[in-house]
């Protein structure tokens, strides 16, 4: 059986959907029809990939629109009499075909505070966790940085507040790291200044299109935004915090 | 020479994954300047595919593991032609590297009284993996891509090395292009570390993504350095068959580790059919004993499914050859069937086998809680690599070192599942420490323009070969994948083996006409050209030790020689290439291993 792929060809200037013809077979995914088009009509065409087992979050595209994972978007899923459209995902410029400048977000996350754990809790420098106690920093650290959920975010896909707002993914890597039980930094007064978690308004569209079913909304932004708001809005905790950088100043200045 | 952008190093490491990054930690630890090369996005290297865990004795599921029962694993796993001295620094120092992790912020499933768990794996006495569910090597990326950032190295994605550059015979640095301008660009550098990873796709059927194409073990070839232990290539038991576009991809190791079991088609448990005598001791003769293994049951012995990848492999393709295998040429791999023995047991596998179950779920519409999988072995790691000093692991050129896949040593004729993680940390560690210390001893060396005008022009090639009598680049990677599945696979012989090197003769000369369309602005197609030189250089490595290695030995199974050999057992094969440009090999004596270490070996045997 044939199906048509209609894929974005172009590049930083401009595009157009070119349509492909090609053969299906059983259990094939989108990724095998690009690499079968690829190797046979057009050796040129741009596309991501590495692991092909939704494990590297390299080959994020559109297909028919939705924001997935080409790997693992299997053929039988979509509608084949029609044409099925790929495109490369849109919140960030195009480099080329299926292939976009994702740089933003390792720029982003280089900005976010690091690690910084509490001295270790036994002589040979080691530490103690209950698992109970990491189920959800794991949940978190299972995304792959495929930049799905920065894609299909109204914040930065419609109103491109990418100066103002880091986006779901990096949200959740704040959150891995302020609810990771060894780790003593603070990055609550970032989150809301210049991480701009306020804009988040809680469509839960990223959580929708994650490809490792992070509850990256309930589990991680909403709890954050508890942090922020008690941290900021509430006169004990503000006054704790002056407090607190009062004397960790006079510890240093010791 | 036309003015190429220069970038300037004191250390340059080629390669992303975890021997690169942790290199590249190590050499910014001591404080000198770092370039890192990716050839993919930061983050995406093949190091995020490993799912089993990492091997290292920390002792915190039996206190009877230690440095010594490891070492003595390797060994084993390796049949002895490792070499012992990284064995040795291996098994001793991969507990530190792996603490070290935790440090950097990464999160290990925990034991009860939560310190980092472990989990049985083939080939190793103890529970000894520390791990994430089955996304560890995800955990080790992440944390070494995120501690690393913060250290100050510079980091170039989406860049391929083309050739090394050397003043004398010293590497100097290295010159190669970025995908998305297709421009030429100069790494010149004080000291070059190669963690480039593995080979995989010069097979048909492989766990390996389209990066790993030998760039660094041909590299280090190309510039005089000497590749030793080709000839062993580990097919891993158990990849998938089925759908065929999901061919190859690796099904953890983990999954017999939690209790899985192989069957063939009559419903038979064919691995407690042959148990090699080195293991015997150690093997389960019943099936009870070896479920009691797999939950922690110290008085137990590993069940036959959790023996050494290469013969697990060599079982299965028996087991297939034979006619007992599965509907679409694999065996079944059942993890299900623990529903007999633990209540919640559909959670239980959902909890510690989460990305196979959700792998299964989504491509083959397999319910890995209910049914049995279907796998096959699929060509999945290289024991061979770039000949190194086991402390240092600096080649025989000066200011060129080797870590992780692409080095050789640690793993002798197969690896065992597990030691390659801890092998990326512990000898990425020691290659970044040394790269550096070479790099504040010496000064960069002076380019030569001619080298770098006749890399570049060789690159560009395929953009000239265009009209008749030209060939696509992907039909001659298609056909030497299929050339080397067929004739150099898991069962060889010297009649296809001789085939094979004609073949890939051919096939060079086919390289050469491989033309391309487009820009150079992101083309894979040129990239695939381009990739092909180096998949006929280790396809020819490995296809000329293979037949210089007249036994069968771990990974590398002769139909014509199926029997050990002692003689071999004393030997490494290794590969280099003569001023006339040809590649030569030769058999050379292992370095002698010191008494107390054989003492070791005789007292775990």
């Amino acid at each position: 059986m044939n199906a048509v792929f209609k894929i974005w060809r172009g590049d930083t200037k401009s595009g157009e959907f070119r349509d492909y013809t090609t053969e299906v077979a059983e259990g094939m995914v989108v990724l095998d029809a690009v690499h079968d088009i690829q190797r046979t009509q057009a050796p040129d065409l741009a596309c991501r990939w590495n692991c092909k087992a939704g494990k590297c979050g390299s080959c994020s595209a559109e297909v028919n629109g939705m924001p997935k994972l080409m790997c693992m978007t299997r053929l039988s899923e979509l509608p084949l009499e029609k044409p099925v459209t790929i495109e490369p995902i849109k919140a960030f410029p195009v480099v080329k075909d299926l292939v976009a400048d994702v740089s933003w977000n390792f720029r982003v996350k280089k900005e976010i505070k690091p690690f910084k754990p509490r001295p270790p809790d036994a002589p040979d420098g080691t530490w103690r966790m209950q698992q109970e106690d990491i189920d959800r920093v794991q949940e978190f650290r299972k995304c792959i940085e495929c930049f799905l959920c920065q894609d299909v975010c109204h914040v930065l896909r419609d109103h491109q507040m990418h100066d103002k707002f880091i986006g779901p993914r990096f949200l959740i890597h704040v959150a891995a790291l302020e609810m990771h039980p060894l780790d003593t930094e603070d990055r609550i007064e970032e989150l809301r200044n210049t991480q701009g978690i306020g804009y988040c308004n809680i469509t839960k569209c990223c959580t929708k299109v994650c490809p490792e079913s992070i509850q990256i909304t309930d589990n991680g932004i909403i709890p954050l935004k508890e942090r922020v708001v008690d941290d900021f809005y509430d006169p004990f905790g503000w006054f704790w915090r002056w407090l607190k950088r009062k004397s960790d100043r006079q510890t240093l200045k010791r | 020479m036309p003015n190429y952008e220069t970038f300037e190093h004191d250390v340059l490491v080629i390669g992303a994954g975890g021997a690169g990054l942790r290199a590249a930690i190590e050499a910014s630890a001591a404080d000198v300047r770092v370039g890192l090369v990716c050839k993919s996005l930061l983050g995406k290297a093949h190091t995020v595919m490993a799912e089993g865990g990492i091997a290292a004795a920390l002792a915190n599921v039996d206190d009877r593991d230690n440095w010594k029962v490891h070492f003595a694993d390797t060994m084993r796993g390796g049949q002895y032609v490792n070499q012992w001295r990284m064995a040795e620094l291996h098994a001793k120092e991969a507990p530190d590297r792996v603490r070290e992790l935790e440090a950097w912020g990464a999160v290990f499933d925990r034991t009860k009284d939560g310190r980092i768990l472990q989990r049985h794996f083939g080939g190793h006495k103890y529970p000894r993996l520390a791990h994430v569910g089955d996304r560890t090597g995800l955990e080790m990326i992440r944390t070494l891509q995120d501690h690393g950032v913060h250290q100050g190295m510079d980091v170039y994605m989406e860049h391929t090395i083309l050739s090394l550059l050397k003043d004398g015979d010293r590497v100097v640095g290295a010159f190669g292009y970025e995908r998305e301008r297709g421009r030429f660009k100069i790494f010149r550098a004080k000291a070059v570390v190669l963690a480039t990873g593995g080979v995989g796709r010069a097979f048909k059927i492989t766990s390996n993504s389209w990066e790993y194409t030998g760039d660094g073990h041909a590299l280090a070839y190309e510039a005089g350095a000497e590749l030793i232990d080709m000839e062993f290539v580990q097919f891993h038991p158990t990849g998938m068959v089925w759908p065929p576009s999901v061919m190859g991809i690796l099904v953890t190791e983990g999954v017999r580790g939690e209790g899985g079991i192989l069957t063939n088609n009559q419903g038979r448990r064919f691995m407690f059919d042959e148990i090699p005598e080195a293991y015997r001791a150690h093997t389960a003769d019943n099936e009870e004993e070896g479920w009691r293994y797999c939950q922690g049951h110290k008085d137990a012995r590993r069940p036959p499914e959790l023996l050494t990848r290469d013969h697990v492999s060599r079982c299965i393709v028996r087991e297939i050859k034979e006619g007992r295998g599965s509907p679409h040429g694999g065996v079944f791999l059942d993890i299900s069937w623990i529903k007999q023995k633990l209540p919640n047991a559909a959670e239980h596998i959902k909890r510690k086998l989460p990305s196979m179950y959700h792998q299964f779920k989504q491509l083959a519409d397999i319910d890995i809680t209910e049914q049995p999988m279907e796998v096959g072995p699929t060509t999945h790691y290289i024991m061979g690599g770039v000949r190194v000093d086991p402390d240092t692991q600096m080649s025989r050129l000066p200011g060129l070192f080797a870590a992780g896949e692409c080095a050789a040593g640690i793993n002798g004729a197969n690896r065992l599942g597990g030691n390659s993680l801890s092998d990326l940390l512990v000898f990425g560690k020691r290659a970044g420490e040394f790269a550096a210390k070479f790099a504040k001893e010496n000064q960069h060396g002076p380019v030569q323009s001619e080298k770098i005008d006749t890399v570049a022009r060789e690159a560009l090639a395929p953009f000239e070969s265009r009209g008749r009598g030209s060939e696509n680049p992907y039909a001659i990677q298609k056909d030497l994948q299929e050339t080397m599945q067929d004739l150099v696979g898991i069962v060889r012989n010297e009649t296809e083996m001789r085939e094979a090197l004609e073949r890939i003769g051919k096939f060079k000369s086919r390289a050469e006409k491989a033309a391309v369309t487009g820009n150079r602005e992101y083309n894979p197609g040129w990239h695939t050209a381009l990739d092909l030189k180096n998949l006929l250089t280790v396809s020819d490595a490995i296809t000329r030790a293979a037949l210089e290695r007249k036994e069968s030995r771990g990974a590398q199974f002769r139909e014509d020689y199926p029997n050990r050999d002692e003689q071999f057992g004393k030997v490494n094969t290794v590969i280099s290439k003569t001023e006339d440009g040809l590649m030569q090999i030769s058999l050379e004596p292992l370095p002698e291993m010191p008494d107390h270490l054989k003492q070791i070996i005789e007292e775990m045997k």
